[in-house]
């Protein structure tokens, strides 16, 4: 009777068996160039640091910090200097940060705090998405022939009647900063919007059935609950809305009239880091080419800085969220 | 044992009233803030109709069977098309789609199965995030440096150019879906046997493809459109392409140089092609939302 009740399972017949060394070689491979795709991320930002970095290593000898603190493109004169392209990053952004944040905030409200039907806000927010697969050179085409001529009327009459304010101390002559942050505001709308809902849907649903049941109004509720607890993942949306505006270029090099000035002025052309990069770079030699490397190591120190941020408070809100819950 | 009796009742004049009266302040300034906020969303959605009703009636008018099968035309030249741009687009997404993807979808696999909470995991994660926000020129500047020094303007540089935008979008989505097949399913393949990687290409695959492929459609919509990684990569050219390693035309480039000539016909062209662009990118979106909703 001693018959061995797992003889079958090594008879010559059946599939089972323990991995084969083959098997185990696959297995360690396969590891091993997964393991390289998921390196090669980390080691492409470092490449891309030290490729750009190297190239512009030459200007950055030549021309050091006054790069940063001169307002002069001239490459006759061989004098290189990006302030005017940095405030005009930085203010562009600004504005549409302004704008764009609070429109997206709004609709994330909109959205989350039950204001319309869930199939009307589906629809809501599937507009929402469009706006961001919109390609950016189709906006700045779309900004040319229709926000421009928009704007003209109503920077007249603000220029006229209140032009001694220096952000209206311009006309308005074509492209200028007002369209440009316009639609870099349109632009960046859908990013501060997406993650602003996912702030809001975070919060735990009792939150806000706590709050109604002490016998808030919805909007004591959204102002006095439910903004106070979302607050870190909204400041996360608007820094990275932000760090999204710092780096957009075709609709701004079609907008903002690649002018080398700083204005406070809404309606004077300006220029961008990116945009300075998109209109000299095809054309630009040797000298000019090094200098661009330059522009662009300190547009990406830039946006790495405000995207490591964001990113940082983001992280910040999820763990809040997830140890409270 | 306390003072205060329960029983007795407040004064009918301390009594707080739960009746809610429209004109209170507090309702005011609600329904004051609900018509701003219905106000802001309809706002907000017009630019989008704008952008719309401006590429059907401007680009509708001038898309025609010339307009998609001509070459660009030249100074005053009349009539023309774009027919070189539209290959020239998708053959540089597709050359992007075939490094990004592969890449990413290793690199995810790792992500999320292989080795989750590892520091080297940790890293790469936060650098993908980091990327999705990363300037898209810098990725033409970065493409110019390593490629262009070297071999040149060709829609290859440009394929790799796109290729940087769209492996943290692949990457992270693909990890997504991945960490999502539930994991049972997992655990009956370990339990039979299965070494890492047959468990990974036999059950984890299989099951986050829609989510997989939900990603890499977003990421081709968005490679599609980008123009700035093609400005000083892939250049432009008014010619058919002939061999991957020449200057290539791109819809994206066509239309940022057309939109600012002083020529009707090529603003025409310009419209049209914004309104071609447009719908490569939606029929992607509209694919990964399609994908999106078969997910288990």
């Amino acid at each position: 009777m001693a018959v061995n009740p797992f003889q079958h399972a090594d008879s010559a017949s059946s599939v089972s068996g323990p991995p084969s060394g083959g098997d185990y070689l696959a297995d360690s491979i396969f590891r091993i160039i997964a393991l390289s795709c998921a390196a090669l991320i980390v080691v492409l930002i470092l490449y891309i640091l030290w490729e750009i970095g190297g190239l512009a290593l030459p200007a950055m000898a030549q021309h050091g910090l006054s790069f940063v603190s001169g307002t002069t493109w001239n490459v006759g004169t061989q004098e290189f200097g990006v302030l005017p392209e940095i405030w005009g990053t930085l203010y562009s952004s600004f504005l549409a940060l302004i704008l764009g944040g609070t429109f997206g905030v709004a609709i994330a409200i909109f959205l989350t705090q039950d204001f319309i039907h869930a199939r009307l806000a589906a629809v809501f927010r599937t507009i929402v998405e469009l706006l961001a697969a919109i390609p950016s050179v189709v906006y700045g085409l779309w900004g040319i022939y229709v926000v421009i001529p928009m704007l003209r009327p109503v920077a007249e009459w603000l220029h006229s009647e209140l032009g001694f304010i220096p952000i209206f101390g311009t006309e308005l002559s074509g492209p200028g900063m007002a369209p440009a942050a316009l639609v870099l505001a349109i632009m960046i709308l859908p990013t501060v919007a997406a993650i602003t809902v996912d702030a809001f849907r975070r919060i735990p649903y009792k939150v806000k059935e706590a709050a109604y049941g002490m016998g808030t109004t919805r909007w004591e509720a959204i102002l006095k609950v439910m903004l106070p607890t979302a607050s870190s993942g909204i400041l996360a949306a608007l820094v990275l809305g932000f760090g999204r505006a710092l780096g957009e270029t075709m609709a701004l090099a079609m907008l903002i009239g690649n002018s080398n000035q700083i204005n406070l002025s809404l309606f004077a052309p300006a220029n961008t880091l990116a945009s300075l990069l998109a209109s000299s770079f095809p054309e630009a030699g040797q000298i000019e080419v090094q200098a661009l490397m330059y522009a662009a190591v300190v547009l990406l120190l830039i946006t790495l800085i405000v995207n490591i941020v964001g990113l940082g408070i983001q992280q910040y809100t999820v763990r809040k969220f997830e140890g409270k819950t | 044992m306390s003072d205060i009796d329960l029983t007795s009742r407040p004064q009918e004049s301390q009594r707080l009233s739960l009746e809610r009266r429209p004109f209170e302040l507090r309702a005011l300034t609600s329904g004051v803030l609900t018509g701003l906020t219905w106000g802001i969303a309809i706002l907000g959605s017009i630019p989008l109709f704008s952008v719309i009703i401006m590429l059907v009636a401007e680009g509708g008018a001038r898309l025609d069977i010339e307009a998609l099968t001509a070459l660009p035309p030249a100074g005053f030249e009349m009539g023309g098309g774009f027919a070189n741009a539209i290959i020239g687009t998708l053959v540089m997404v597709a050359i992007a789609t075939a490094i990004s993807v592969p890449i990413g979808l290793l690199a995810a696999i790792y992500l999320a199965i292989l080795d989750p909470h590892s520091p080297l995991a940790g890293t790469s994660r936060f650098v993908a995030k980091t990327l999705t926000g990363f300037p898209s020129i810098l990725a033409g500047v970065f493409t110019y440096a390593v490629l262009v020094i070297n071999f040149g303007y060709s829609a290859v540089a440009g394929g790799v150019a796109l290729a940087v935008l769209m492996l943290p979008t692949v990457v992270l989505a693909a990890e997504e879906s991945m960490k999502q097949v539930p994991k049972k399913m997992t655990d009956a393949a370990y339990g039979m046997g299965c070494t890492r990687s047959q468990v990974i290409w036999k059950v984890v695959l299989p099951t986050g493809l829609p989510g997989i492929l939900t990603g890499v459609m977003l990421a081709v919509a968005g490679a599609a459109g980008e123009s700035a990684p093609l400005l000083f990569t892939a250049l432009f050219s008014n010619y058919f392409m002939s061999e991957l390693m020449e200057p290539t035309a791109s819809l994206s480039i066509l239309i940022y140089n057309f939109s600012s000539m002083p020529f009707d016909n090529q603003i025409e062209l310009a419209w049209a092609a914004s309104l071609v662009l447009v719908l490569i990118v939606l029929v992607f979106n509209i694919l990964a939302r399609l994908i999106g909703q078969s997910k288990v």
